[in-house]
């Protein structure tokens, strides 16, 4: 049948088994929008306050079901506010597919009212990008970009589409959905070398990231961390990826990461990571860093091998097939020395923690814990509410933690629940702070719109807290342009929105706000007063190593 | 460090050339030398890169390479197994003084004089990039007024081709 390029766009994202996507209208993309009020019946578009929060909302809805999150702009400024969120999900590996107008294809080039080079801009923090200039070419486009998006290593893709193109009519032939590329395991030379390293292994550590979750191979790392007696560990974007109580499971690693876990990966003799690219925050000082471990390193992105550490055997391949290659070879053993180390670690750990009484950052994060059912997804921003809930949140599903882990985007958390509510159903939260919050809070009237029942823990400190912190320790307290000290009434804005609110003084007012937050149908704010000097601990300062770990902060 | 040659097939399409060399910029490689041309098939374009750096770096690039969709073909290419060349047009002053000396140098090195005139002239050479970095440093004794090189290309030797692995 013949179509508009607008009505051949939105009915190749239904094809795709697309039924929810994210935007805000505008001159360029007026076309889509027709037709997406034509096809409204089939696919339901979420009207955000900005298009950074429709973005960062595409993000939250991929990151919990594991499909591409879709979202659409017009062109110029409604295309530039997309790239914070395109470039989050794209140091996340989220796979996402961006679509913008533009202008006409004979007005491009000409600096035309509203037109931006949005290919050129989002080059860098785009898998691939495409600028369609004729409407044959459309369809096949979208499906191109839904096959790339979701295939290999995950990430975002944009579609730049000229007004002229959405208008132009061409043939529409429907296709069946893409699918990603068949996942492929590591060559089997390679699997042979690791299996005699893990077989030789006396303490080994298996350390997972978003790679383990993009491929879901809890079942085969679970088997191997069994056959070879080891601890788990994760990083901050494989939260979630396990149960938090797992008895292997020693939570997050890195900067702020539990004590148990990096201490256990620092004395391991074997890492083997899956589908995690030891970033900075995880490694500290690289030359410090595990100093006795030879490192199994699997990866679907064969340029992660060996970039920041060196892997002694790099496995280039998807980690669930990899793994079941892999398994065959594996002799079970049992390390009792080992596991003795990591039961002592565990000892001193619980034994570091923040037993304190009161409205501390951990009790108000255990607070919620009582109160989240096993497939509650929890989002965050960015900051020191962003640690301490990695911390001590516990999950009980995998992808239910949506949280800006390798770009640090405050403002991520609203848009990004806001997402994860309608790609869940589930009544959803947001852990965030008052520095956070204060970027993206607009969403709010998304959230109220929508009747979305949010539960917005918003940790208020008056100070932005995590860069506080590194000015306490590092910078002898010039506390530079990190005290807030706003007036804002939290509680009266969020009623100012439609919202319900209540701040919570007190441990015993917090559970009361809780209770009634979660028995709220509509978002619910409470506005948490938490103490300006909490600080995250432990913490591996910048640059430094597991040995200079500080789990105690005296004056 | 060393110097590392590698060809990459790429789909002819508008702005491919930006997706390879935004890629080097963001990720830092150290790029001495890169080519474009056309192919024997309008549906891919070549790229040669000359680059320095070690043996880590020279597998990164690849890998970074391999993850963009319009290449479709990469290979290393190593002076036993290849043929490399580029091209050179320099310009000297042309003075009574050292005008014999220029011309005696130029032959020798096996270039040709493309324009002569009162105060200047042109050679051109067409060599490997190391015999052309021989002849300028000569030059260099003398007064270079311009020069403009193309950057490497290069084919492996024998009937491969990169295309191979694309039709594969």
């Amino acid at each position: 049948m013949t179509l508009s390029g607008a009505d051949i766009l939105v009915r190749t994202l239904i094809e795709q088994g697309v039924d929810t996507v994210f935007g805000y209208p505008g001159g360029q993309i007026i076309n889509v929008y027709d037709s997406l009020y034509k096809y409204q019946s089939e696919i339901h578009h979420v009207l955000t306050a900005h298009e950074q929060g429709a973005t960062h909302a595409a993000d939250g809805y991929a990151r919990t079901t594991g499909k591409p999150g879709v979202v659409i702009s017009t062109s110029g400024p409604g295309a530039t506010n997309l790239v914070t969120g395109i470039a989050t999900a794209y140091l996340d590996s989220i796979p996402l597919v961006a679509l913008c107008g533009n202008v006409p294809t004979t007005q491009i080039g000409t600096d035309s009212f509203q037109e931006i080079d949005i290919t050129g801009v989002t080059l860098p923090i785009t898998k691939h990008n495409y600028f369609v200039s004729s409407v044959e070419d459309l369809a096949d486009t979208v499906r191109e970009a839904f096959q790339l998006a979701q295939s290999g290593r995950p990430g975002p893709v944009l579609i730049d589409i000229p007004k002229d193109v959405q208008i132009a009519t061409c043939e529409y032939k429907p296709a069946p959905p893409v699918t990603a590329d068949e996942p492929v395991s590591a060559p089997m030379a390679q699997v042979e070398q690791a299996a005699v390293l893990i077989n030789a292994a006396k303490r080994p550590f298996i350390y997972f990231g978003g790679g383990m979750i993009a491929a879901a191979a809890q079942e085969e790392m679970l088997a191997l961390a069994d056959a070879i007696d080891a601890p788990i560990g994760c990083s901050l974007a494989g939260i979630s990826g396990i149960p938090t109580d797992h008895p292997r499971f020693l939570g997050m690693q890195g900067m702020h990461g539990h004590y148990a876990c990096s201490l256990a990966m620092h004395n391991a003799d074997l890492i083997i990571s899956l589908g995690v690219r030891f970033n900075d925050r995880v490694t500290g000082n690289r030359s410090k860093f595990a100093p006795g471990a030879r490192i199994v390193q699997v990866d679907v992105d064969g340029s992660e091998l060996s970039k920041n550490i060196p892997a002694t055997v790099g496995l280039w391949g998807d980690v669930k097939k990899t793994l079941q290659a892999l398994l065959p070879l594996i002799r079970p053993s049992q390390l009792p020395g080992w596991q003795s180390v990591v039961a002592q670690l565990r000892q001193e750990e619980e034994e570091s923690l923040d037993h304190r009484p009161g409205l501390t950052p951990r009790n108000a994060i255990m607070a919620l814990n009582e109160r989240l059912s096993p497939s509650t997804p929890v989002a965050t921003d960015v900051g020191q509410h962003q640690m301490w809930a990695a911390q001590t949140l516990r999950f009980c599903q995998s992808r239910r933690f949506a949280s800006s882990g390798g770009l640090g985007t405050m403002g991520y958390g609203m848009g990004a629940a806001i997402g994860a509510y309608f790609a869940t159903g589930e009544r959803t939260v947001l852990v965030t702070g008052d520095g956070s919050f204060g970027m993206c809070l607009n969403e709010l009237a998304t959230a109220v719109s929508n009747r979305i029942p949010l539960v917005i823990l918003l940790m208020n400190n008056g100070v932005l807290g995590m860069v506080r912190q590194w000015q306490t320790l590092f910078f002898e307290k010039r506390y530079s342009n990190t005290v807030l000290n706003r007036s804002t009434d939290f509680v009266a804005l969020a009623k100012a929105f439609g919202a319900a609110g209540e701040t919570a003084d007190t441990l015993e007012e917090l559970n009361a706000a809780l209770d009634r937050a979660f028995a709220s149908d509509g978002p619910y704010l409470i506005d948490c007063a938490i103490e300006k000097d909490e600080f995250v601990l432990p913490m591996l300062p910048p640059g430094g190593s597991v040995e200079e770990i500080i789990t105690k902060v005296g004056d | 460090m060393n110097r590392y040659t590698i060809a990459v097939l790429v789909r002819n399409q508008f702005g491919v050339l930006n997706r390879v060399t935004s890629m080097f910029r963001r990720r830092q490689f150290n790029i001495t030398a890169l080519t474009v041309s056309e192919t024997e098939s309008n549906q891919y374009s070549r790229i040669t890169v000359v680059f320095s750096g070690d043996a880590l770096k020279e597998q990164q690039l690849i890998s970074q390479l391999q993850k963009l969709p319009d290449v479709c073909s990469i290979r290393q290419l190593h002076s036993e197994d290849s043929i490399s060349c580029e091209l050179l047009l320099i310009k000297m002053a042309n003075e009574p003084s050292t005008r014999e000396e220029i011309r005696a140098a130029a032959s020798a090195f096996g270039a040709d004089t493309v324009d002569y005139s009162q105060h200047a002239m042109v050679f051109r050479l067409t060599d490997t990039s190391h015999r052309i970095d021989d002849f300028l440093d000569f030059m260099r004794d003398y007064t270079i007024l311009e020069i403009c090189r193309t950057g490497c290309v290069s084919l492996q030797k024998g009937s491969a081709t990169l295309r191979q692995d694309v039709d594969e």
